[in-house]
């Protein structure tokens, strides 16, 4: 894929033929400035917002009671909450991989799809940002893990990987919000010029920032979203391996291990390729972008989940090695329970989402057949969801001191808290490509035949 | 104000004061005040007679105006009130300190809790006037300092906001004033029939004072009739006693002196009159120290298991009328009986022999009990035994029964009902109890009861028999009266009140007071003139010298009965040949509730979420069947059953119990109260629906069958399995100890401490420890209870604890190892550890959980934010956390019960174990003020304080000559879990047992 044919002529594959820079221009545009809405938006739409109500009717009901309302327990502390935080996290994690390292890559099919997987990236850290803030029992003092000046002298405690959570993940937040924003400048002048509604030119005009397409701004903007793109990358690798030391620096047997980084930041981009598949193949139907996003797009993601899979099967296998090799008692019984005991159900459907079903995507036909595919990442999604709630609800659940284990038993509000997200999600993500442009019009134009041409005749 | 002379209600009580000598009115109460009629009328109305204008016949402005009025005048007589001099005992100013109390220090208070009237002394402590906490009296014979999970628990129930809060007759308030005309117009009718028609209902009754005063109410009213009624008193006891020496006798035991002990279904560790002695005792001679590895050997046979059968070294698990026939054989085999030594049930015979002989090795250091559940001819033949062994005057005493009237409690209460039957019953006073819930269920005392004409009942709570009595009356909590009872031995105590009647309550004393001569004593006057009359040859002075001694010291000192030696008739002894028949039936088994008892305590929120020995199930009680009989009906653990005995019938859930007697089911009394409270009304299901005075306490032909439905308990612990590859708890026979002390450790495995790259810590100064000797611990669940007064720990409900939310910060566990039928028990409390390298200090983001300087994993409550991460990296699971508002910060009676040494914790935060940090930071300030090092023993943290077997040792490890740091030295010490390198400060000893070689199991 990477080599220099496919740069040089750009294949057909990545955009079908017979687009021009004002096709492209007018079909991505036409999305967010048509007056009609499409029925499919307005009934995705109105899901994630029954479901945002939803969260806030659970974040309401969290607030005035206490996380008793869910299923936590002692010894199981920490339940869907977490669960959901990891996951949402993971998800996020394809956008700023689209947008970065492939960018740092030169993998240029990226172009067309990596506006929406950024702004899904944010949506998912919004969404994952939620949770370490709810699940606290007093969430109205979560300012107390930012190292803030204080009369007290108290700091933070920079031992605990909880508080590198925060600078993680808040990083990671703005790095991404600014990558995704300063992609959008000119594509958002472009809506400014198109524009037929006096107020959406106000609005698009004040967020494009004054972008005029000039060559000078077209410098600034490629050394600011390169140098974004350089500090991305390693954030890619980093907040989902500070993630997982939630978990491995804890003495949990379960946990505690030295190869969740890359295990997760691998289920991570896994789990955040399932749901740009999940995302883009429904919406380029509906808004007849295939032209766009094509059968290419969605197989080389395929190709990404078949890789990202295999290496988390390879850490199931690891894991379960690892405890047997170990002699450790402990470790072994977590296993053990994990694979037999009260959340075997979980485990065995999590081995069967994650690991035996992706192997169809070793078949070509799977991985051009956009309806098995949505479904294939899908499961990914549901498999992903349970790795991350078997390796917190299962560890927690029988540990150590056999006489303290107790069974988590998710709550209505659990349900509804995690429900509440993906609508909040669902809301987001519908505003984003009802009001900006999902596909970025720039970059695409630059997979055309003409831009070669005109690449080629610079000096 | 002028119209009031007009006003006729008001102008009675006004003139009665106008009319007194001094012209200004002295009145010691407004009852007193109020002893007119009309003034009578006007408070028993709920509005007086002027409120009554709102009517449609009275012109509407005219009766608006008079209630105006009225309001006013309740204001002038509150001011009227105010004008009067008040009895000066009642206030204490703090202007001028009152002597000996410094706010902020607690003063201690010798008293006495009672349980079917034998007196637990107890020490109370007091901060600014309010009782907060119990602990035992060290210089009471029954408790040595100890306490159980009862007496910690009646703190709670002294502020009960449930308990009876004021005299009402049919359900509307009245004063006591006018309970005390009703009831003189009452006793003046009884005067021409010689008080033929008055009956008094008690509990069982040791007090001096009280049979003092049942004595002269008798001369007053020859005919009447005093009954007692227990549910679950000694009736067998008192029964087997006067079979064995044809007089009523009382029996205690010394272990101190037995090296044989045998339980014939006896939980004697942990329940009865002198259990904490006993346990004291016991414990004491299987402590190996050193060199020092001499045992006692514990025998133990009965149905359920309990904390006694926990500890022994045989526990053999029988049918409660098998166990008769254990009893004879045993008898049998040491040759006090003749009887068959071998059956058709071989379980019943197997360790006879071996039993026998080991028990005729030591004998005048052997003992034998029988359990109060057991019929009276266990009693008797055990009585034979320890005679034949020659323990009497070494290991068992007799004297001169404790009981005021030694009746026959069953008999007694028959004679009531046919007396009501007839009847001729005309005031029946029932004082305590609850006999409408715990009588016998043939007699059907709801209704019987009814029959009597006047009924009063005197009680802490408006339960199933206040329902059913004309007056009720509150009863004062023995924290707010003074009274005396006797203890096991005799030895009275003179219990004082702490706190004056939270509701205006009176004790028994006072009430059966009014029914004398001179109705209008107080308590003290009542208990203080019987003392006086029984030293009437001291002076004034030396009597004041000797009362002020005894209160303080919480014994009357040379009380204690003079043992003697009553002779024995074997020839009355007849035990049955064979156990009935099931015919495949069950046998049922009635036992008290380890916690709520026969029900009194069925709305004390401790007691109800303390989960119960061995079974760790809170707030219900249940079928409990073994492993095998579960099997055979076909039920597990939840399942409802239908038990039906005698034609009446019961839904319960099944509850499988490993170690429980098969073809039995045990259902604990006290449950399906429907009167209780807010806590106990309609938790669980009601047994004494099925018991009959025939059957108090077990018998064949219980027909049990699955029906529809499922239960959900609230059990703290699921898993009892003891994994021997995880080395938490670590067990051995002293044989093998005293060949290898390591074997107890076999296999375990702990990292050197060299292995880190960081300089060790070194703890300056003192250095916090504790030690807890597993050989000791038998499960009874009393640090619990100490613990969750102690500090402030919440009591969260039976659907929390379901959800694995109980607050407790220390847990006992109890492990199952061997064969389902007769596993070994084993108990471990679990506080915190105090790890030197504490998994939870590491994680938390905000640093709400440190490292003290003396090596305590100390807890900021304020800091925390609730991220439960610590509890997750606790290995032991001792941290809790307030997932909703835990704490009563509402109930204004509970904020009284508060110990204002410890937060009371808010929602969202993690808690856990401190070591009782107030307790160490009171002794170091004491220390430092007296210039000098804390001393060893002069902390003691509450479950420490309160362990009867002495299991828990606390203190200074800094110190080498401590007792914590000689325990940690043994051979037998542990750190749970060490092999984490978690070095926890929290160690035990491992359990040691003393097998009979000449039994293999």
């Amino acid at each position: 894929m990477a080599d220099d044919t496919q740069l040089a002529d750009p294949p057909r594959d990545v955009i079908a033929p017979g687009y021009t820079f004002g096709s492209i221009t007018d079909q991505i545009a036409a999305v967010v400035l048509t007056k009609r809405t499409p029925v499919f938006w307005m009934a995705c739409f109105s899901v994630g917002f029954g479901l945002l109500l939803l969260f806030l009717w659970a974040v309401a009901m969290l607030l005035a009671k206490g996380v008793g309302i869910w299923g936590i327990r002692t010894p199981v502390m920490w339940g869907f909450a977490i669960t959901n935080f990891v996951w949402w996290i993971g998800i996020g994690h394809a956008g700023t991989l689209i947008s970065a390292i492939l960018l740092l890559l030169n993998q240029r099919w990226r172009n067309s799809i990596n506006r929406f997987a950024e702004a899904m990236t944010l949506f998912a850290v919004a969404c994952a940002g939620m949770f370490p803030l709810l699940h606290l029992g007093r969430p109205w003092l979560f300012y107390w893990l930012f190292p803030l000046p204080n009369s007290m002298g108290v700091m933070p405690n920079f031992r605990s990987p909880l508080v590198w959570d925060v600078f993680a993940v808040s990083t990671y937040a703005t790095v991404s919000l600014l990558f995704w924003y300063v992609g959008l400048m000119p594509d958002l002048a472009t809506l400014r010029d198109r524009a037929g509604n006096r107020i959406a030119r106000l609005v698009y005009g004040v967020m494009a920032l004054g972008w005029r397409g000039s060559a000078r701004h077209w410098s600034v903007y490629e050394t600011a979203s390169l140098l974004l793109a350089g500090l991305a990358t390693p954030l890619v690798l980093s907040v989902h391996t500070v993630v997982s030391f939630d978990f491995t620096i804890a003495i949990v047997p379960g946990w505690h291990s030295t190869f969740f980084p890359p295990y997760f930041v691998a289920g991570a981009i896994y789990s955040g390729f399932a749901m740009v598949l999940a995302l883009a193949i429904p919406v380029r139907s509906v808004y007849g972008l295939q032209g766009l996003i094509t059968g290419k797009h969605l197989e080389n993601a395929a190709k990404v989940m078949l890789a990202t899979g295999l290496i988390v099967a390879y850490a199931y296998i690891l894991e379960t090695f690892t405890a047997w090799y170990s002699g450790d008692v402990f470790e072994q019984a977590a296993i053990w329970h994990r694979m037999t005991g009260p959340y075997a159900f979980s485990y065995w459907a999590l081995i069967t989402c994650n690991i035996l079903l992706p192997q169809a995507l070793w078949f070509k036909r799977v991985r051009t057949s956009p309806v098995a595919l949505f479904i294939s990442s899908i499961f990914v999604l549901v498999g992903m969801w349970l790795e991350r709630y078997v390796i917190i609800v299962s560890s927690l659940a029988q540990d150590f001191m056999n006489s303290s284990w107790g069974i988590f038993h998710a709550t209505r509000w659990d349900w509804a808290t995690y429900l509440g997200t993906i609508g909040m999600f669902l809301f987001l993500f519908f505003l984003f490509i009802r009001l900006l442009p999902m596909i970025s019009i720039f970059e695409v134009r630059t997979l055309l035949p003409q831009a070669k041409v005109e690449k080629e005749s610079r000096p | 104000m002028t119209d009031l002379p007009n006003n006729p209600d008001l102008a009675g009580p006004r003139a009665r004061l106008e009319a007194s000598p001094a012209g200004r009115g002295y009145w010691r109460s407004l009852d007193e005040l109020a002893s007119t009629p009309e003034f009578r009328e006007l408070m028993e109305r709920e509005f007086p007679r002027q409120a009554i204008g709102w009517s449609d016949d009275e012109n509407l402005a005219d009766g608006r105006r008079n209630f105006l009025k009225l309001m006013g005048a309740s204001l002038a007589l509150a001011g009227l009130a105010a004008c009067t001099r008040q009895p000066a005992e009642h206030i204490v100013p703090y202007a001028r300190q009152p002597e000996e109390l410094i706010p902020g220090r607690p003063l201690f208070y010798a008293t006495a809790t009672t349980l079917h009237g034998v007196a637990s002394g107890v020490l109370v402590e007091s901060h600014e006037g309010r009782p907060t906490k119990i602990e035992g009296n060290p210089e009471h014979p029954a408790t040595l300092g100890a306490c159980d999970s009862f007496s910690q628990a009646s703190v709670l129930q002294l502020y009960d906001p449930d308990r009876t809060q004021a005299v009402k007759f049919q359900g509307e308030i009245r004063s006591w004033g006018m309970f005390f005309s009703a009831l003189r117009e009452a006793l003046e009718a009884q005067k021409t029939k010689n008080g033929a028609g008055i009956r008094i209902l008690t509990e069982t009754v040791t007090s001096p004072t009280v049979a003092d005063q049942l004595r002269r109410i008798q001369q007053l009213f020859p005919a009447m009739k005093w009954h007692q009624w227990e549910p679950a008193g000694p009736h067998s006891a008192r029964a087997g006693a006067l079979m064995a020496f044809g007089e009523p006798v009382h029996a205690y035991y010394d272990l101190a002196a037995a090296n044989v002990v045998v339980a014939i279904d006896s939980d004697f560790l942990a329940s009865g009159p002198a259990s904490l002695r006993y346990a004291r005792q016991f414990s004491a001679r299987r402590r190996v120290r050193g060199g020092d590895t001499s045992m006692n050997r514990l025998y133990a046979v009965e149905p359920l298991p309990t904390p006694t059968g926990s500890k022994a070294d045989h526990r053999l698990a029988l049918r409660a009328a098998d166990i008769e026939i254990f009893a004879g054989a045993l008898a049998a085999a040491i040759g006090t009986a003749r009887g068959p030594r071998e059956g058709e049930n071989h379980d019943i015979y197997k360790w006879v022999g071996a039993i026998a002989s080991d028990l005729l090795r030591n004998k005048g250091a052997s003992l034998v009990i029988a359990g109060e559940h057991q019929p009276p001819a266990v009693h008797a033949l055990a009585h034979a035994i320890n005679h034949t062994l020659g323990n009497v005057g070494k290991t068992v005493f007799y004297t001169d029964p404790i009981e005021a009237n030694p009746v026959d409690q069953a008999a007694s209460l028959d004679d009531l009902v046919k007396d009501l039957d007839a009847g001729a019953v005309d005031l029946l006073l029932v004082l305590g109890g609850n006999p409408v819930f715990g009588a016998p269920v043939e007699i059907g005392m709801r209704g019987r009861i009814q029959k009597a004409r006047m009924r009063v009942h005197l009680s802490l709570y408006d339960d199933e028999t206040s329902a059913v009595c004309q007056w009720r009356l509150p009863e004062a909590h023995y924290l707010e009266t003074w009274g005396d009872a006797r203890a096991f031995d005799g030895t009275v105590t003179i219990q004082q009140p702490l706190i004056q009647p939270l509701y205006g309550g009176r004790s028994a004393c006072e009430v059966l007071q009014m029914l004398t001569e001179q109705p209008e004593m107080t308590g003290r006057e009542i208990v203080g003139t019987y003392w006086a009359g029984r030293r009437s040859g001291s002076s004034p002075r030396d009597f004041e010298a000797w009362w002020r001694r005894a209160v303080h010291d919480g014994v009357v000192a040379d009380t204690a009965l003079p043992p003697k030696t009553p002779t024995l008739h074997g020839e009355n002894i007849s035990v049955r040949a064979r156990a009935p028949r099931l015919g495949g039936k069950l046998e049922v088994i009635f036992r008290p509730d380890p916690a709520v008892y026969d029900g009194r305590f069925a709305n004390n929120g401790w007691l109800q979420e303390l989960p119960r020995p061995v079974t760790k199930l809170t707030w219900d009680n249940a079928a409990i069947v073994s492993p095998a009989t579960a099997h055979y009906l076909g039920v597990k653990t939840g399942d409802m059953l239908q038990l039906t005995y005698q034609g009446r019938s019961l839904r319960a859930p099944a509850w499988v119990q490993p170690g429980h007697a098969d073809g039995a089911a045990t259902l604990h009394l006290g449950y399906g109260r429907t009167r209780a409270g807010r806590a106990g009304t309609g938790v669980g299901f009601n047994p004494y629906l099925l018991r009959t005075s025939k059957a108090l306490w077990h018998d064949t032909g219980l027909d049990a069958r699955r029906v529809s439905g499922a239960y959900e308990f609230a059990s703290t612990q699921s898993d009892h399995t003891l994994d021997a590859r995880r080395h938490i708890f670590r067990a051995g026979d002293i044989e093998d100890y005293r060949k290898n002390p390591e074997s107890v450790h076999a296999g375990a495995e702990e990292p050197p401490r060299g292995l880190t790259l960081y300089p060790e810590w070194k703890y300056e100064g003192h250095a916090w420890g504790m030690a807890i000797d597993l050989t000791a611990c038998m499960g009874c669940g009393a640090c619990v209870t100490a613990c969750q007064a102690e500090n402030n720990i919440a009591v969260v409900g039976k659907d929390q604890v379901r959800r694995g939310r109980a607050m407790h910060w220390l847990r006992v566990d109890s492990y199952y190892k061997g064969e389902p039928g007769q596993p070994e028990i084993h108990n471990q409390p679990v506080p915190c550890m105090q790890c030197e390298n504490a998994p939870c200090e590491l994680v938390c983001p905000v640093q709400a959980t440190n490292h003290s300087s003396e090596g305590l994993n100390d807890m900021v409550y304020n800091r925390c934010v609730g991220t439960r991460y610590c509890s997750n990296n606790c290995p032991y699971k001792v941290r809790r956390f307030n997932f909703y508002l835990f704490s009563d910060y509402e109930t204004p009676s509970l904020k009284l019960l508060h110990n204002p040494d410890v937060t009371v914790r808010s929602r969202g935060v993690m808690e856990k174990c401190t070591y009782c940090v107030q307790r160490i930071n009171a002794a170091k300030i004491d220390a430092e003020k007296q210039d000098r090092k804390v001393r060893d023993g002069e902390i003691q943290t509450a479950c420490q304080a309160t362990c009867p077997a002495e299991a828990i040792v606390f203190g200074d490890i800094n110190d080498p000559a401590s007792r914590v740091s000689k325990m940690k030295a043994e051979k037998s010490n542990y750190g749970m879990l060490a092999d984490l390198n978690t070095r926890p400060r929290t160690t035990y000893l491992a359990e040691l047992r003393n097998p009979n070689p000449e039994i293999e199991e």
